[in-house]
């Protein structure tokens, strides 16, 4: 997982103006040819304090979602039935770990540190993926999570890959690349239970039930109503449109769900054959966008998790700065 | 026929210390001090049910026990015999490590005698598990070096743990009342002794490298009654959790 489709910005007019001064028109033009020639921007290569600034916010809320997004599949590991799940379930959380570091890695190679970044994730400033702001009830989710959440991700992931900026590509394609066995995994265990006993599928019905609104807002607000894209678009920052996307997902996996008898809780949704576009009932956006601003079933849950591990871990982090004892390398 | 109870409660006390420890290491992902050490117990955490599983087929396999899932996830409490030190839950980042530590170690010295058991079985799996176990003593050295020698917290938290866990860790060798002798006869084993004296050496120079001072041995009391089924309060809600799904239907298929 989990980059979602929709960024939040926090509004701060004043520092972009200032920061727009200090570019220089020449550079620009010359660093928007090379990316509309296709070429990666590297962390030396000069490049506007705009592209830095919006950057470092896509990649950071990405890196942020993935420790996050951790966490409600991870209050399932102990309880996942039967050593093969829960072995499985152990690796992809790890996966979504590792995914964070590696993403906080390439996000640090525009100027913010990592702990930074945490100290902006606990204080608020700065967001993650919605999605991970609703609770895991049943084991049932966690293969809704696996499958469908991942999936809508690795749409948004696989675009982000084919961006401009060196770094995030390269930790977007070794993410893209363990996100398919993610998926599989996902795929194979929410099949499981939809082939399952009565009580299994009416877990998973109810689980999809839960899920699909959230789903629906994975991708963010429609183009017609989502800020500051056109710019993004050109710099290859954001590589495709949400409703793009979410079309796109719809496409590739509700007949997936279809077809194994299950039902997505939306009497609109359906294919239209001229259009060939998905048409759904509009998702309740006011309650999107009370979620992002802190007021979700699970927001404050989430962060508190996250601040106790900073919090018990700051001794640990203080010996690791510590001059009095270097480790040696390890004679593996 | 020859009775073979001796190497199933053996194999059984072996798989249960692996099996919920490795339940606990996986308690740490999302928690951990920095993202590297989550991914680490994950990692640990993911080789340890391994271990617990391989050795639960032995036991399905050689000696028609239930089949692993059932094995594990459906047993009373008394049934299992895991050791006190594995029960206690995660707790912070200087418990769960020293944990690691003592208990890693024992591991490795089992399974490095296993190589030359005359239950091949045991033979096989640990050329297996020693490769892995490598790099999970690494792992556990290096920090432990680390917390022992950086600052002051550190230190006093990695000795206080060293002197809390160790009875606990002694306990890990807790012989078999009625199988030991048979199973160091049939040359199945060394013997818990023995291993426990191995361990001592082992741990011995880490300790000293990470300016800790080991409890008196002469005076420590061993926490001992795992083995035989006595357990802390903290196994019945491990278990209760870990098997609150699959027994929602121990028949289907999850």
């Amino acid at each position: 997982m989990y980059g979602g489709g929709y960024i939040f910005d926090e509004p701060d007019r004043r520092q972009r103006t200032e920061e727009y001064e200090h570019d220089i028109p020449e550079k620009l033009a010359e660093f928007e040819a090379r990316i509309e020639g296709g070429e990666k921007i590297e962390p030396d290569d000069w490049m506007p304090s705009e592209y830095r600034r919006q950057l470092i916010r896509l990649i950071e809320q990405h890196a942020n979602s993935e420790i996050i997004g951790a966490l409600p599949e991870g209050t399932w590991i102990t309880r996942a039935p039967g050593f093969r799940r829960k072995m499985v379930l152990i690796a992809k959380v790890q996966d979504e770990i590792g995914h964070g570091q590696l993403l906080y890695n390439a996000a640090e190679t525009l100027g913010k540190s990592r702990e930074a970044m945490i100290n902006d994730l606990l204080s608020g400033k700065t967001k993650y993926s919605n999605v991970f702001n609703y609770p895991a009830e049943t084991w049932a989710d966690v293969t809704v999570i696996g499958f469908l959440i991942d999936a809508a991700a690795i749409i948004n992931q696989v675009a982000n890959s084919r961006g401009s900026y060196g770094p995030y590509c390269r930790a977007l394609e070794r993410i893209c690349y363990e996100e398919s066995f993610h998926l599989k995994q996902g795929h194979e265990a929410f099949v499981g239970l939809a082939a399952g006993t009565p009580m299994q599928r009416r877990m998973l019905q109810d689980a999809l039930n839960r899920w699909w609104q959230p789903i629906m807002h994975f991708f963010g607000p429609p183009d017609t109503i989502s800020a500051h894209t056109e710019k993004l678009m050109q710099w290859k920052v954001k590589m495709a449109s949400n409703d793009d996307m979410r079309d796109h997902f719809l496409n590739d996996y509700v007949p997936k769900v279809w077809e194994l008898g299950l039902t997505l809780p939306d009497p609109n949704l359906k294919k239209n054959g001229e259009t060939g576009r998905w048409e759904y009932s509009d998702p309740d956006w006011d309650l999107f966008f009370k979620v992002i601003k802190g007021d979700g079933p699970c927001n404050k849950e989430r962060l508190a998790v996250r601040s106790w591990a900073e919090e018990h871990g700051r001794w640990v982090r203080q010996a690791l700065m510590s001059s009095k004892y270097r480790r040696h390398a390890p004679v593996a | 026929m020859k009775s073979t109870n001796h190497i199933k409660d053996l194999i059984t006390k072996m798989a249960d210390d692996e099996l919920i420890l490795g339940h606990r290491n996986s308690e740490w992902t999302g928690l951990g001090p920095i993202l590297e050490e989550d991914i680490a117990f994950s990692s640990m955490a993911q080789d340890k049910i391994g271990h617990a599983l391989a050795l639960y087929e032995i036991l399905h396999e050689q000696f028609d026990e239930k089949d692993p899932d059932h094995y594990a996830f459906l047993r009373n409490e008394k049934e299992y015999k895991c050791c006190h030190l594995v029960e206690f839950p995660i707790g912070e980042y200087d418990f769960s490590l020293m944990r690691h530590f003592l208990f890693d170690y024992a591991e490795m010295i089992r399974y490095e005698t296993l190589a030359n058991s005359s239950f091949e079985p045991f033979r096989l799996l640990s050329k297996k598990v020693k490769g892995e176990l490598k790099y999970h003593t690494l792992h556990a050295e290096e920090w432990i070096k680390q917390l022992g020698n950086a600052t002051d917290e550190s230190h006093a938290r990695m000795q206080q743990e060293l002197n809390h866990c160790f009875p606990l860790a002694a306990g890990i060798f807790e012989p078999a009342k009625e199988f030991e002798s048979q199973l160091m006869d049939e040359k199945i084993y060394p013997g818990e002794k023995k291993l426990y004296e191995l361990w001592l050496d082992k741990i011995y120079s880490v300790v000293t490298q990470a300016s800790l001072n080991l409890p008196d041995i002469g005076k420590v009391q061993p926490v001992f009654g795992g083995r035989e089924g006595y357990h802390t309060e903290y196994l019945q809600l491990l278990l209760d959790e870990m098997s609150e799904v699959y027994k929602l239907d121990p028949g289907a298929n999850w």
